[in-house]
C-alpha cells in the first residue's frame, strides 16, 4: 500500500511537471506535441551531469546541477520547436512531432558515441546512475520520499502564481486566446509565445528527469519515455488547462500508472489472474475515456495551433 | 525556366530536396562531433546502404530486402498522407500498423487461414481501430493525435498479449511462418528469383498499385472531393450537404486499413518475427509520417520519399559500429521530418523571389520603353 501511494506521487509529479509545461505553451498559443521529445532530452540532460560529477559531490549539489542541467537542456531543445513554429510558421503538429523522433534518435545517437568511446565494446545506449540516484531519495519508515514530490509541489504553486497573479501571466494568456487584440495594447505577442514555449522547455526537463528517476537506477534511451509526454497532454485536457485541476487530473492518472507498477502487491487484483500487460495499458484505457467524457466540454485556449499573423484580423 | 519554378510539383520537389541535402548535412555534422576520423565514410556508408556490397547478386539481395520493408513503410506514409488530405493528422498509423501485424499473424498462426483471407482480415481490424479515433474525434471532440499515441499504446500492448499464444515456445518470438503457416505466406509471383531474395512478394508492386489508386481516389472522385472539403472546412463541408462526421470517421477507417495492410505485408512475407516482449511501438507508423511530408502530400512522391526514408534507415546499419550507431539514420530522418515543417516557408521565399525578379523584369521593359520615346 505504501509502495502504492510512494508510485502514485512520484508518476503524479511526472505528470504534473510535463503537464503544467504543455499549458504555459497552449495558453501562450503554441500546441506543443513535442513534450515527449523535451522530456528525454531533458532527461538525458539530468542523466549526464550524474554520470559525469564525481560520486563524493554532497547531495544538495548533486539536485541543483543535475536540475539545472535537464532544464537547460529542456529549454534547448524547446527552442527548436518555439523557432519553426513562431517565427516561420511551421505546421505545429509536424514539428512537434519530428522533435518526439529526433529527442529519441539524439539521445540514443548520442549516448551510444560516450559508451562507445570509453568502452569500443559497449554499445548500449544505457546511462547507469545508482549512486547519484541516492541524493534525490530519504527514506521515511519504508516511504521513499523524493525531492521531486516536493519541487513539482512548489512548481505548481509557481506556475499558479505566475499565469493568474502576474502581469505577465495575464498577458501570456492573451496571446493564447486573441492574439490580435494583445497585439493591439502593445504586447509582442512573437515574444510571449517564446516565453511560454521556452518554459513548457523547463517544465518538460524537468519532467524528464524526474521520469527516469521515479522508479529504475539506469536508463535505456532507445526506449524514450514511453508516450507520457503524450499522457500529460491529456492530464492537461482533463485539468481544462487550470493549474490546480491539472494537479487533481495528475494524481489520478498517477495512481493508474502507478498500479502497473505494484499491482502483484495485491492479492485480489493478482486473484483476478488478468496478463500483466492489461495494467501497462490501464493509463492509456482510462485516459482514453477521461478524454471521450471531457473534450466536448474543453475550453483550449482559442488560439492555439494557429501561427501569428499580424496581417490577419 | 520561371514558368516551371512556379508550378507547384516542382517547388515541393525543390523544397523536399532541400530538406534532403539539408538532413544529410546536419547528420554528417553530427558524425564529425561524435568522430571526425571516419564521419565522411560512414555518411557515404548511409547512402551507399547496398551499393556498399561488391558483388552484383548481393546488391540485387540487399535492394530486395530495402524494398520488402519499403512496402509497408509506405502504406504507412499513404495512411497519414490520406488523413492528412482530410485534415487529420494520422499519428496512430504506428499503432494501427501494429494491428494488422497482430490480426495478420493470428489469423495465420492461430487459425490457419490462407494469405488473402489473412491480408483482408488485417484490413478489417485496422479500419475498425481507426475507426475508434474517428469517433472519438467527430463525436467526442477528442483530438486524433492524443487518442491515436494512446491507442498506440494500447494496441502494442493488446498484440503482445495474443501473439503470445503463437510464440515458440523457447524465444519471445512467434513461430517463423514458413514452417507453422506456409500457406500464409504472400506470394511472390517469381519476384523472389528476379531479386534472389525469397522475400521479395506481390507486397511491393501491390503497395505501388495502391498509391496510384490513393491518387485517382483523392483527385478524381467525388468521394475525394467529399472528404477533402470536409477538411478544408468542416462547417463549410456541413452547409454543403456533405455528412461531415460520417467523412472523418471513413477516412480515419481507410488510414487504418492502410496502415495495417502494411502491417501484414511486411509479416507475411517472414521476413521478420515479432517479438512478444517489446516495450516501444515499432517505428514504421513514425517513418510514414516522414515519409508522407517528404513525397510533399503526393501518392506518387511518397513511393520514391518512402524508399528513401528506408534507403536510409538499411543504410544506417552499413556504419562502422566501433564509432557509431545504426541509428544516426533515425536522427537523420526525424531532422527531415523537421525541416519539412519549413516546407511552406521554403515555397514561399522562393514565390517572393520570383514575383520580385518578375518586377524587376517590368520595372527594366519600363524603363527601356520610356528611353525609347526619348
Amino acid at each position: 500500500m505504501l509502495l502504492l501511494i510512494q508510485y502514485t506521487l512520484i508518476f503524479a509529479s511526472v505528470l504534473l511537471l510535463v503537464a503544467l509545461g504543455g499549458c504555459f505553451s497552449e495558453h501562450s498559443g503554441v500546441i506543443n506535441l513535442g513534450l515527449e521529445g523535451i522530456m528525454v532530452i531533458g532527461a538525458l540532460g539530468g542523466a549526464l551531469m550524474m554520470r559525469f560529477l564525481p560520486s563524493g559531490t554532497p547531495a544538495f549539489f548533486m539536485i541543483v546541477l543535475v536540475l539545472l542541467s535537464a532544464v537547460v537542456f529542456g529549454v534547448a531543445y524547446s527552442a527548436l520547436l518555439a523557432v519553426a513554429s513562431i517565427n516561420f510558421k511551421a505546421d505545429q503538429t509536424i514539428v512537434g512531432t519530428a522533435l518526439n523522433m529526433l529527442g529519441v534518435a539524439a539521445a540514443t545517437v548520442l549516448v551510444k558515441a560516450i559508451n562507445t568511446a570509453a568502452n569500443p565494446d559497449d554499445v548500449s545506449s544505457e546511462i547507469q546512475y545508482a549512486g547519484a540516484k541516492k541524493a534525490f531519495l530519504i527514506n521515511i519508515n519504508g516511504f521513499e520520499f523524493n525531492w521531486f514530490m516536493l519541487i513539482a509541489v512548489i512548481m505548481l504553486v509557481v506556475a499558479y502564481v505566475v499565469l493568474y497573479k502576474t502581469r505577465f501571466g495575464l498577458r501570456l494568456m492573451a496571446c493564447g486566446e486573441h492574439p490580435q487584440a494583445a497585439d493591439s495594447v502593445g504586447i509582442n505577442v512573437h515574444k510571449m509565445r517564446w516565453a511560454g514555449v521556452l518554459i513548457s522547455g523547463v517544465y518538460g526537463g524537468l519532467g524528464g528527469i524526474c521520469y527516469i528517476l521515479a522508479g529504475v537506477s539506469v536508463w535505456k534511451f532507445e526506449n524514450g519515455v514511453a508516450g507520457f509526454g503524450f499522457l500529460a497532454l491529456a492530464v492537461m485536457i482533463f485539468g481544462q488547462w487550470k493549474p490546480l485541476r491539472i494537479g487533481l487530473a495528475a494524481l489520478l492518472f498517477g495512481f493508474f500508472r502507478a498500479l502497473s507498477n505494484v499491482y502483484f502487491g495485491f492479492p485480489f487484483l493478482m486473484a483476478l489472474n488478468l496478463p500483466g500487460s492489461v495494467y501497462n495499458m490501464m493509463p492509456y484505457i482510462i485516459s482514453l475515456l477521461v478524454l471521450a467524457f471531457t473534450s466536448k466540454r474543453s475550453r483550449a485556449p482559442k488560439a492555439e495551433g494557429i501561427p501569428y499573423d499580424k496581417g490577419m484580423r | 525556366m520561371k514558368k516551371i519554378l512556379k508550378n507547384n510539383a516542382v517547388q515541393s520537389l525543390i523544397a523536399s530536396l532541400i530538406c534532403i541535402v539539408l538532413g544529410l548535412l546536419i547528420g554528417y555534422i553530427v558524425l564529425l562531433f561524435i568522430n571526425p576520423r571516419g564521419a565522411s565514410e560512414a555518411i557515404l556508408a548511409v547512402i551507399k546502404n547496398f551499393w556498399n556490397y561488391s558483388r552484383a547478386n548481393l546488391q540485387l539481395k540487399n535492394f530486395g530486402s530495402t524494398l520488402v520493408k519499403t512496402a509497408p513503410l509506405l502504406l504507412c506514409a499513404l495512411s497519414v498522407l490520406f488523413a492528412y488530405k482530410v485534415g487529420l493528422f494520422n499519428i496512430g498509423a504506428a499503432g494501427q500498423y501494429v494491428i494488422g501485424a497482430c490480426a495478420s499473424l493470428y489469423a495465420a498462426l492461430g487459425w490457419g487461414w490462407g494469405w488473402l483471407p489473412c491480408l483482408l482480415f488485417a484490413v478489417v481490424c485496422g479500419a475498425l481501430y481507426g475507426a475508434i479515433v474517428g469517433l472519438l474525434k467527430s463525436y467526442c471532440n477528442v483530438n486524433e493525435v492524443i487518442s491515436g499515441i494512446m491507442l498506440n499504446w494500447i494496441g502494442l500492448y493488446s498484440t503482445n498479449m495474443l501473439l503470445a499464444k503463437v510464440k515458440e515456445s523457447t524465444s519471445p518470438y512467434t513461430l517463423h511462418l514458413k514452417s507453422a503457416a506456409p500457406q500464409a505466406m504472400l506470394p511472390t509471383l517469381g519476384l523472389d528469383e528476379l531479386f534472389n531474395n525469397k522475400n521479395v512478394t506481390i507486397a511491393v508492386p501491390l503497395a505501388i498499385l495502391i498509391a496510384v489508386i490513393i491518387l485517382i481516389i483523392l483527385d478524381k472522385t467525388r468521394l475525394g472531393y467529399e472528404l477533402k472539403a470536409t477538411g478544408n472546412n468542416r462547417n463549410a463541408a456541413k452547409y454543403a450537404g456533405m455528412a461531415e462526421r460520417q467523412n472523418i470517421i471513413l477516412t480515419l477507417m481507410i488510414a487504418g486499413a492502410l496502415a495495417a495492410l502494411g502491417g501484414a505485408c511486411l509479416y507475411l512475407t517472414d521476413f521478420e518475427q515479432w517479438s512478444v516482449t517489446q516495450s516501444s511501438v515499432p517505428g514504421m507508423g513514425f517513418n510514414g509520417i516522414a515519409a508522407a511530408f517528404l513525397g510533399g502530400l503526393n501518392p506518387i512522391g511518397t513511393i520514391f520519399a518512402s524508399y528513401f526514408i528506408q534507403h536510409i534507415t538499411v543504410g544506417g546499419a552499413f556504419v562502422d559500429k566501433t564509432m557509431y550507431s545504426s541509428q544516426i539514420s533515425d536522427l537523420i530522418s526525424s531532422i527531415i521530418i523537421y525541416l519539412c515543417g519549413f516546407v511552406l516557408f521554403i515555397k514561399y521565399a522562393m514565390n517572393t523571389a520570383i514575383a520580385k525578379s518578375e518586377d524587376k523584369q517590368k520595372q527594366k521593359a519600363v524603363n527601356s520603353g520610356k528611353g525609347g520615346e526619348k
